[in-house]
């Protein structure tokens, strides 16, 4: 007897919080920030700086054709004449480089799936310059625990944590499967990284700055998840 | 969890690589039936799955420690040396082939054999579910299950598993209502 109450105790119990989360959004979305907030922590707990997505073998490369790409503006979003990339925030050198310039300096490779927030993913090769590199070079503050990211796709921006950015993956990519980057995947500048879901990864760059706050992002500010790690 | 993730997987109803869909599954994209659905839309359906999941590891936790520490697992769980025959037995009777059913102790046979694989299918939906929510820092999980769109298959497939393990349970209702006092309360003691 005694087991059968419990048991139904804990049933209404059960029933009652369904229904408090389901009908009342502010507990609702209370109850969802928090969690979130939990979540976050377990992310950032997971996250390894050392860690290496492992690189599929060629044989699972993703037909061109097949790999979706997306942009928020009306039409695809080409780089205009004058364009360059900015590096700013709270750094040493505040510092302009044009494409050859980024070409120049020391190229990273890899092959590696990407897992977009849909549920889908795909598997290319990216070439480009790792970011930490970058940071070096513009002599990023200790300060700085955020990193911004902003584009030229109608405002389209995220902000990503500072040591997803300068994770060994994490690249200001050029290329994509050996040949240069094409505008439907963010020419001439894209982030790109295996560590991030696939809206956390910019296209079409104009600004990398780094921050000492928090800042939001074209998803993010809608209700996806800030963090979005992979 | 179930709806939660039915609006998840509605932002891309289909599976398998991309380029190279599986021919074998046939609801290539598809989306499930928007009253199966709950969440609103894919960030909101994400912020629940991944609040409620917390509740579900936690539960499921203790509901296997307590299985394990207090013995009970041996007249629940199934043992195939020991319970075969007698849910082949009891199978058999349910087909109307025996007409009596086998002897049954605090659970017949074919009973052990589906409360089992109910644990099985939640145990196995909690680490799929693991691989694909972290593929990278977890790829280990997700290698295990043979890559990311492998576990998406296993993840769903085991909701599918569970979800016919939760209706036929309904139907068992429906039909004999008195059982949902036993299946409440957990039967008899002894």
């Amino acid at each position: 007897m005694a087991s059968l109450i419990t048991r139904r105790k804990l049933l209404l119990g059960l029933a009652a919080s369904t229904a408090l989360a389901g009908c009342d959004s502010r507990a609702a979305s209370m109850f969802l920030a928090g969690m979130g907030r939990w979540n976050e922590r377990v992310d950032r707990l997971l996250f390894s700086e050392s860690r290496l997505a492992p690189e599929p073998p060629a044989s699972e490369l993703t037909p061109e054709t097949a790999f979706p790409s997306y942009f928020i503006s009306e039409s695809m979003p080409f780089a205009p004449d004058n364009w360059a990339l900015k590096i700013g925030g709270i750094v040493d050198r505040p510092s302009v480089f044009s494409l050859d310039q980024l070409k120049r300096m020391p190229q990273t490779g890899m092959r590696i799936r990407h897992h977009c927030v849909e549920g889908w993913s795909a598997v290319a090769e990216w070439h480009g310059v790792q970011l930490r590199e970058i940071a070096r070079m513009v002599g990023a503050s200790r300060d700085a625990q955020y990193v911004e990211f902003r584009s030229f796709d109608k405002g389209y921006y995220s902000t990503w944590d500072i040591e997803s950015s300068l994770h060994p993956q994490t690249i200001l990519a050029y290329g994509m499967n050996g040949r240069p980057l094409y505008p439907d995947h963010g020419a001439p500048i894209r982030l790109y990284s295996p560590v991030k879901l696939g809206y956390k990864c910019v296209k079409y760059l104009t600004e990398v700055n780094f921050l000492p706050t928090r800042a939001g992002g074209y998803w993010e500010d809608q209700g996806y998840d800030w963090y979005g790690g992979v | 969890m179930a709806a939660s993730g039915l609006q998840i997987l509605a932002a891309y109803p289909a599976l398998g690589p991309r380029g190279a869909l599986y021919s074998w599954y046939p609801f290539q994209n598809d989306a499930p039936p928007s009253w199966l659905r709950f969440g609103g839309w894919l960030a909101g359906a994400r912020h629940w799955h991944f609040a409620i999941a917390w509740f579900l590891i936690f539960n499921g936790v203790i509901y296997l420690i307590y299985m394990i520490a207090s013995g009970e697992w041996r007249r629940r769980v199934f043992i195939p040396t020991r319970d075969t025959s007698n849910a082949l037995a009891m199978f058999a009777y349910y087909l109307r082939i025996r007409k009596t059913p086998p002897p049954e102790d605090f659970y017949n046979g074919l009973q052990r054999m589906a409360y089992t694989s109910a644990i099985l299918f939640g145990v196995v939906v909690v680490l799929s579910g693991l691989a694909i929510y972290k593929p990278v820092q977890l790829y280990w999980i997700t290698a295990a299950f043979g890559g990311y769109d492998v576990a998406r298959v296993v993840h769903l497939s085991c909701l599918v598993l569970l979800a016919l393990f939760t209706v036929m349970h309904l139907v068992l209702v429906a039909l004999h209502p008195r059982t949902i006092v036993t299946m409440v309360t957990g039967g008899q003691r002894g």
